[in-house]
């Protein structure tokens, strides 16, 4: 267990090098001098050679790299090249509305798509089953940023349930923070829980199918704890990794919902670092995102081998 | 020796066809995307009215005989304006797909044939991009190099090369070590004409596959970019970005969230039923990557 | 007691519905296992003795269509509603599949998996259960049964898991147990010692064990009376001495000269050609007129040969009973 854990630690490691460098390359392929284009017309020398420096601009590539590394591994991701401000901190205070957004949506996706996953599953060919099928279908093709605009015109015009857009901090009043969460999470969860309904249901086939589960039948065990101790144990394995590859993607990928419902999480700031051509926020944006991809990725890893006692051994 | 080789793919040609003709599903899928790509081409000219025809006198309208889907907020008809976008998502579908396809297989023939440290750093640079969100690698790379048609595209086929290599690699892994490719190899053949002739299509089954389902993602991808305003520029239309710019007067005009959306949810639908037949019939066990791996626009 | 039958099926038909029509995949099926008694079933895969025990004990897939009567113990099965034929299960019946690599579960440890069953259908607790899984696992010979009871499943070798199996199949004392192909997926060593304990705990316990095989060596040693299956059908039903010492049906004639001699080296290996008819297209009358050397006029093609008795309790389904000793009578 050990050494797969320090097996796994080095490859992440080593990818997360990988995505520093292409996050570091990202500025190096803005067509031009960056901080010229970004400065645009409130153009002037004095901030133009402070950012300049800053950043590192004037020394050589490979000088650039490592001195972005090492600043980055102490946490200065550098500085605004609109407001100044260090990007780590800029970065840091826009996850809590992203973590709300993207934890309530897998958790609206959960909700639905255990049910009907496992349903589906257990009534082959049934109604529930057809169902659940055209729902997954649905999901996979469906445009989120649509179906959000479609919750919009539903809840906040039609009905006049639910805000159209906009924050509440959590911290600050839960219960104008759900009706605020409620459109972008249930768009997001829709998507998310399709996805995780076929994937539930294909494990859940599969496991039903193995001899062990008609063993726990001729047992004489009740359907419930057959399906509950037998059968979920194990369909539900690989599950917990879709679950958090979803919610890490979520993380950073839900750029265009929050947009829409001007949300302002990491994907909001994203869009706003396009629009202002602030590639220091740009990079930190995805920089973090990226390591976060990679540790929920190594922690579903280890996750894994804790649920399965075969991989534990090994 | 050659002769087992193009047997088999024409065979899986063969029957993805046949498989094809006998599912309803696919089959609906198939008309729509044939009445697509004849909108596509033919879109300016069968559009009703001009796509910047502004007319102030007739903001906003809803839907009538004149105007089936209604018009815009600067009097524009919203039909003529979702037929010639077709044209856009077709061909970043298209052109994105096809550059993913030629870097992913190229990418994914190399590593799997050749093993060793090439396999090794290769992979490992796909594993790096596959450590980004889709979208937001695609939303960086547009950033950086200006948005537009070309960017968008680029951006894309980018983001989707890692999955296409990945299958490639698996694919080439399991056929080199079979005996037509040892005996190819045993009579001197070389590497190129090997993978060519004898890798390649024993590989083609999963990649059609990958194809097809990778179609409707990059136009879900390319949606979500000119909705965020990165995809081709104004007064050019694209159904992402027509959603953008109506999403501030929908509550008054549905009309104006209502069918591009459903444009963009019927293509998108059309590829992934045409996709899942054809790995129903071709490669039944393929893992679902690419569900797993959607992230959401 | 002794005089009952544990299990008796009369006329047990299974059809199971396939995307290519219906196959039938047993036949008006009689047998019956009595107290301390072992029943041999014996035929090629897919001759439908698997089915016929997993549909009389209700364990058919959902796909299965069942007919004909199961009396289990005093009770009339089928009739039963789903819940009390569940709780007869594991309670009166025990089973041990053929694959133990497969039949356990790999996330629980082997003391769960053997303990369940006395928990649900004895009320035990617990702590009670674990206990008694320690004892049912020293039972079947698995060494330091207290520590092992922790352990997962792939920490035991094939012959061991297959001790575990037993183990869970005994834990409720049942009445009969039901072995399917149990030492099939066994080195030969290992299986001489599965079939040596499940014949000394039968002793031990007085259960009446159904043994579905197509090793008919194991039968000899263990069976007292042989049901030998073909297509769904039974072709040859008696004693194991009288079904082996005077074949009356030509299969099972066949499959006596199929089996690999173990004393002697180098003779050849008979085997029957062809290949059993597809339950989707059973041919009119005997399904084993293609394969048979005996066959001779048209009846057989066309009519369905009756069980005939060759003795009192020896019944051959054939037109031409081989070595009959004394005339045959017409059996129903």
């Amino acid at each position: 267990m050990a050494r797969f854990v320090i097996r796994r630690l080095l490859q992440s490691t080593i990818v997360l090098l990988g995505v520093t460098l292409v996050v570091f390359l990202l500025l190096q392929l803005v067509p031009g001098d960056p901080v010229r284009v970004a400065l645009g017309t409130r153009f002037d020398p004095q901030t133009y050679e402070a950012l300049r420096a800053r950043a590192g601009l004037d020394q050589p590539l490979v000088v650039q790299y490592f001195d972005y590394l090492r600043r980055a591994l102490t946490g200065d991701l550098g500085v605004s090249f609109r407001s100044g401000r260090p990007v780590t901190e800029i970065v840091l205070e826009r996850l809590p509305a992203t973590l709300s957004l993207a934890v309530t949506a897998v958790l609206f996706a959960l909700l639905i798509a255990l049910p009907l996953g496992i349903l589906s599953a257990m009534r082959s060919g049934s109604f529930v089953d057809h169902a659940a099928r055209v729902f997954s279908q649905f999901g996979v093709s469906v445009p989120d940023f649509w179906m959000g605009i479609m919750g919009i015109l539903l809840f906040a015009g039609v009905l006049g349930w639910l805000p159209p857009s906009g924050y509440v901090a959590l911290t600050e009043d839960p219960a104008r923070w759900a009706s605020h969460v409620a459109l972008p999470a249930a768009t997001v969860g829709l998507v998310t829980a399709s996805i995780l309904t076929r994937f539930i249901r294909s494990s859940m086939l599969e496991v039903l199918s193995e001899d062990y589960v008609r063993t726990a039948e001729a047992k004489g065990l009740r359907t419930r704890v057959v399906v509950l101790r037998h059968v979920l144990r194990n369909a539900l394995i690989p599950v917990v990794t879709v679950v958090a590859v979803q919610l890490a993607s979520l993380l950073g990928g839900v750029i265009v919902i929050e947009v829409l419902f001007a949300w302002p999480g990491i994907g909001r700031l994203t869009f706003d670092a396009v629009q202002a051509r602030d590639y220091p926020v740009l990079q930190g944006a995805v920089l973090l995102v990226a390591a976060l991809f990679l540790l929920v990725n190594l922690l579903v890893d280890i996750l894994y081998a804790r649920l399965d006692p075969r991989i534990t051994v090994k | 020796m050659s002769a087992p080789t193009a047997h088999r793919s024409e065979g899986q040609l063969r029957r993805a066809l046949s498989a094809l003709r006998h599912d309803p599903l696919a089959l609906t899928g198939t008309a729509v995307l044939v009445l697509l790509v004849v909108v596509g081409v033919a879109g300016p000219w069968l559009a009703p009215a001009g796509i910047n025809d502004v007319d102030v006198d007739r903001m906003l309208q809803p839907p009538s005989w004149a105007h089936p889907f209604g018009t815009d907020e600067l009097g524009r008809d919203v039909l003529s304006r979702v037929m010639v976008a077709a044209r856009v998502s077709l061909q970043v579908g298209a052109v994105s797909v096809g550059i993913a396809l030629l870097a992913g297989v190229t990418l994914g023939l190399f590593a799997g044939y050749y093993r060793g440290w090439l396999d090794n750093l290769l992979m490992r640079c796909m594993d790096v991009l596959f450590a980004f969100p889709v979208l937001l690698l695609a939303v960086a790379i547009v950033a950086v190099l200006g948005p537009g048609l070309l960017t968008a595209m680029i951006a894309i086929g980018v983001v989707y090369t890692p999955i296409f290599a990945r299958v490639t690699r698996a694919g080439v892994l399991s056929v080199r070590e079979q005996v037509f490719v040892r005996a190819a190899v045993s009579i001197g053949a070389s590497d190129l004409r090997i993978m060519r002739r004898h890798v390649l299509p024993n590989i083609a089954a999963p990649l059609i596959v990958q194809t097809s389902l990778s179609l409707a993602f990059a136009i879900l991808s390319e949606a979500a970019l000119s909705f965020l305003g990165l995809g081709v520029q104004p007064p050019a239309p694209a159904w992402g970005r027509m959603l953008y710019d109506g999403r501030g007067f929908v509550t008054d005009a549905w009309w104006l969230g209502v069918f591009p959306g459903a444009a963009i949810f019927l293509t998108v639908l059309a590829f992934n039923l045409v996709g899942d037949a054809l790995r129903d019939v071709l490669d039944p066990r393929q893992l679902t990557v690419n569900e797993a791996r959607r992230s959401t626009g | 007691m002794s005089d009952a039958a544990v299990l008796a099926v009369s006329d047990l038909t299974v059809t199971i519905g396939t995307r290519r029509g219906p196959a039938r995949a047993v036949a008006g099926v009689d047998w019956s296992v009595r107290a301390g008694e072992t029943l041999a079933l014996v035929g090629e895969s897919g001759s439908g003795k698997s089915m016929s025990v997993l549909a009389a004990t209700g364990l058919a897939p959902r796909a299965a269509r069942v007919t004909g009567s199961v009396r289990l113990l005093d009770a009339d099965f089928t009739a039963l509603p789903a819940d009390r034929r569940r709780r007869m299960r594991g309670r009166h019946v025990g089973f041990v599949f053929q694959d133990p690599m497969t039949s356990l579960n790999p996330v629980l440890t082997v003391g769960r998996q053997v303990a369940e069953a006395g928990e649900e259908h004895l009320g035990l607790t617990r702590r009670a259960s674990r206990a008694r899984a320690v004892e049912l696992l020293d039972l079947v010979g698995i060494p330091s049964a207290a520590q092992r009871v922790d352990a997962y499943p792939h920490q035991f070798s094939g012959g061991m898991r297959q001790r575990v199996v037993i183990a869970m199949a005994l834990a409720c004392e049942p009445d009969l147990l039901i072995a399917d192909e149990p030492t099939t997926a066994l080195d030969v060593t290992t299986q001489a010692q599965i079939v040596e304990l499940v014949a000394d705990l039968q002793r031990r316990l007085g259960t009446a064990v159904v043994w579905i095989t197509h090793d008919l060596g194991v039968v000899a040693g263990i069976a007292d009376t042989v049901a030998v299956m073909y297509a769904g059908r039974i072709v040859e039903q008696g004693p194991v001495d009288a079904v082996f010492g005077r074949p009356g049906h030509p299969y099972t004639s066949a499959l006596l000269a199929a089996r690999p001699d173990p004393g002697g080296g180098g003779g050849d290996l008979v085997t029957i050609a062809g290949a059993p008819p597809s339950p989707l297209a059973l041919p009119a009358g005997c399904a084993f007129w293609p394969r048979c050397p005996v066959r001779s006029d048209a009846r057989c093609e066309h009519e369905l040969p009756p069980l005939v008795g060759v003795s009192p309790a020896h019944h051959v389904r054939t037109f031409y009973p081989q070595r009959t000793d004394g005339e045959g009578h017409e059996a129903s």
